[in-house]
């Protein structure tokens, strides 16, 4: 079987290639196969993994041009695997995630205050379950395309935790929450879904989006871009200038 | 680039004494060699024990006394006591900063049986319950604004000895895995969370390939003491191709173990040490061993265990709803590590360890499921507070440039060792040669045998090296290191299982199977001097 991937040796040296590698594994997934090849045949060959289990998130990487994690996908003849899209690229299939990472803090994706002795219920709690079975893989992240337009964008696993957190019962302050994500937050969004596509968990972080946008709107925001279109709702007039 | 509280590790250990350093008013930096959510402890399934009580009667006093049990004589009361008593606050707490716990239908905290545990006291959340804490965890560091570093590879603890006084830590280097330089950072106090060291197993075990024993070896190195390395835990049911984990859960839930001939031959819930030698047998016998929990249903499965059955389904073609689940045992948990003190600090001044890298001495001999996640969120919050009260007093000067210095030859000298031998193929070979000699049973000749092979290995290492030698993201480099690493803990591991000559709990050697009390209800110590490793009995 052969497989060929993207290969970058880091800034010293710029060039890029796709290099080929032939492996005799079967019914492998590509992390044992990345194995096979650093172990046997190149030392060189760099990339992230960790648990094999789908649960660090460190493995996250692109096929054919669709994001997978490494060690939950079974490679075919003829594969293509890439780095990453949206992350400075370190080197080979290794990408630098901090800036993404930072998100989450910008996002302010936690509980505002400590809450003790809240009773949820069983509904309280399949509320947010399956966002808080988020991985940090970053491949929504990496398949988003509003960072094309708008690198300040909180992004889809940012605003997921943020909807985990303000769906809580625990959550005290779910407005300050809200606050924090007008700007490059939920509006930005284009909805295009393709986020929830390539999850590994099954979360779709555009239906939390669309979910945020609710809530939003209930505490008084609209959609900025809606204010723009039509002019005079207390954004800017056509020509830019104030309107009051 | 100076802090009060220096913590290395990001898993649940280091990130709970992280928040607690802060919280007591110190300046906390976390370095990770990977990221913050992505160590072993986002691995843990099965959950988090604390007699809450909310499933059936349960009391501390019985956590207290499945804990002794399952520890085979050799864990510390007061520290046992702790650790249970402080467990139903600690699960609170996790509780009221957003872990998202399975609930009962009375909105309560929902609880399981694990192996060993008189009572259902797991917590748990799915069988998802380290990753929700792991990045619960993460978020609170986040809100507290606490610094984290990703991708620095630890390679010292710096220590000051002056000579008319114990030593002192002063911080510690790494290699910046991204630039390929050598970094320094200073601190006051610094807390090692770096996890455990199964991967000297290598494929024979259930952990992340980061567990690989970083901290252990670095504090070996520095002058701390190890203890209790020959103790390590195989857990009983890991798919048989691949080692990953299936959890205790499930058989907690009621699930089977089937020889080939279709018969159960053990309790399925005893602790995990007697259901791995069980299985173990059935092995030797020429048996197979599988996992049935087909008659818990699909509905069951997917709520409780959807890990359980996307894993068997990916890495064995087999789905457990209607097919039974081919396994084994591997490496799991090491209940050796780091020796500290009541404080979770060690023999040098302002060096403190927590989590499965330390031993406070409450696993003794076997680890009961459940208990790891609760030790590190009681012994994290201990280590934490303790870390940052000696940084505020902390008047000494601290001085990193020489250790960098050494460290940057050291890196030079490696990149130019021969590569007659691959290290990847020892790596391979040593972890065979554990599994089948110093795995779930042991016997001297085997012991001797594998010691022999580790120093053949220390004696080769110039011969072996990175075959990569460029500075940017070389994580062949990075590997190698950590091979270092493992073989010099390989050693003390074989050195003190050599030396227990009994059975004990993960220590079972078939050709002493009595257990010892008399001279063997100890400690085994291992501790470095001028290069060369000791090892020793102590109360």
């Amino acid at each position: 079987m052969k497989i060929k991937i993207a290969r970058y040796m880091g800034k010293e040296v710029t060039q890029k290639e796709d290099i080929e590698y032939e492996v005799s594994l079967s019914d492998a997934t590509l992390l044992e196969v990345l194995n096979e090849i650093k172990t046997k045949q190149d030392a060189t060959l760099s990339y992230s993994s960790g648990c094999r289990s789908s649960i660090c998130g460190s493995c996250s990487m692109r096929v054919n041009g669709r994001e997978v994690l490494a060690c939950a996908y079974k490679v075919k003849d003829g594969d293509f695997v890439e780095p990453m899209k949206n992350s400075p690229l370190i080197r080979d299939l290794v990408v630098d995630m901090d800036r993404a990472y930072e998100f989450n803090a910008k996002a302010k994706a936690w509980q505002s205050s400590i809450k003790k002795g809240v009773r949820l219920s069983q509904e309280n709690q399949m509320l947010n379950e399956l966002q808080s079975d988020c991985i940090l893989c970053g491949s929504c992240y990496s398949v988003c395309p509003v960072y094309a337009v708008n690198d300040e964008f909180l992004g889809p696993f940012a605003l997921t935790r943020v909807w985990k957190y303000i769906s809580d019962k625990r959550e005290s302050e779910p407005q300050s929450k809200i606050d924090a994500i007008q700007t490059n937050g939920v509006w930005d969004c284009t909805l295009c879904n393709e986020c929830t596509l390539v999850c590994p968990q099954g979360i779709s972080s555009k239906t939390d989006i669309e979910k945020l946008r609710i809530r939003s709107v209930a505490s008084g925001y609209s959609d900025p871009s809606f204010a723009t279109s039509f002019g005079s709702f207390g954004g800017a007039s056509f020509d830019g200038s104030p309107s009051f | 680039m100076r802090s009060d509280v220096l913590i290395i590790g990001a898993g649940g250990a280091g990130l709970v004494a992280a928040i607690n350093a802060h919280e007591s008013g110190a300046k906390v930096r976390v370095i990770t060699k990977e990221y913050p959510t992505r160590s072993q402890t986002c691995m843990a399934q099965g959950g988090i024990n604390a007699a809450l009580g909310n499933a059936s009667d349960d009391s501390v006093e019985a956590h207290v006394q499945n804990t002794l049990k399952s520890a085979h004589g050799i864990a510390n009361e007061d520290a046992v006591r702790h650790l249970c008593e402080s467990a139903p606050d600690a699960v609170e707490w996790l509780d009221s900063i957003g872990v998202c716990f399975s609930r009962t239908k009375d909105a309560k905290i929902a609880q399981r049986t694990l192996g060993g545990a008189s009572a259902p006291r797991a917590c748990y959340a799915k069988d998802y319950t380290g990753l929700k804490i792991l990045h619960t965890l993460y978020d609170r560091c986040n809100a507290l604004g606490i610094e984290m570093l990703s991708e620095r590879y630890l390679l010292n603890l710096v220590t000051h000895k002056p000579t008319s006084s114990d030593a002192y830590i002063g911080g510690a280097t790494f290699l910046n895995i991204r630039s390929g330089e050598v970094e320094s950072y200073e601190a006051a106090a610094v807390i090692v969370a770096t996890g455990g060291y199964s991967r000297i197993y290598d494929k024979h075990s259930t952990n992340s390939t980061s567990s690989t024993g970083d901290g252990q070896a670095a504090c070996l190195r520095a002058g701390a003491r190890l203890s209790d390395m020959e103790f390590v835990q195989f857990h009983p049911t890991a798919l048989k191709g691949s080692s990953i984990l299936i959890s205790e859960s499930a058989r907690g839930a009621g699930g089977y173990l089937l020889n080939s001939k279709g018969e159960r031959f053990t309790n399925e819930l005893a602790p995990r040490d007697e259901v791995a030698r069980a299985i173990n047998e059935e092995i030797q016998k020429g048996e197979g061993v599988f996992l049935d929990i087909r008659h818990l249903g699909e509905e069951f499965i997917d709520r409780e265990l959807p890990q359980e059955r996307k894993l068997a389904k990916l890495y064995e073609n087999i789905d457990p709803v209607y097919e039974i689940i081919p396994i084994k045992s591997v490496a799991h948990y090491t209940m050796g590590g780091i020796e500290v003190d009541k404080n979770s600090q060690t023999n040098i001044e302002g060096l403190f360890a927590v989590g499965e890298c330390a031993n406070h001495r409450v696993h003794g001999a076997n680890r009961l499921g459940g208990n790891s996640l609760l030790e590190l969120v009681v012994f994290g919050k201990q280590a934490g507070v303790n870390a940052a009260k000696y940084a505020k007093i902390f008047d000494k000067t601290i001085e990193t440039k020489e250790q960098v210095k050494r460290d940057e030859e050291f890196l030079k000298r490696v990149k130019e060792f021969s590569n007659e031998i691959g290290f990847y193929e020892k790596r391979e070979f040593i972890g065979d040669v554990f599994y089948n000699n110093v795995g779930i049973s042991r016997d001297a000749k085997g012991l001797k045998e594998a010691l022999d092979a580790v120093y053949k290995i220390q004696k080769e290492m110039p011969m072996m090296g990175p075959k990569d030698r460029s500075k940017i993201y070389n994580t062949n480099l990075v590997e190698f290191l950590e091979f270092v690493n493992m073989i010099e803990l390989c050693e003390s591991v074989l050195v003190c299982a050599i030396e227990r000559k009994e059975s004990r709990g993960a220590h079972y050697r078939s050709d002493m199977l009595e257990q010892n009390d008399e001279k063997y209800k100890a400690h085994t110590i291992a501790y470095e001097e001028n290069g060369t490793l000791f090892t020793d009995f102590a109360e």
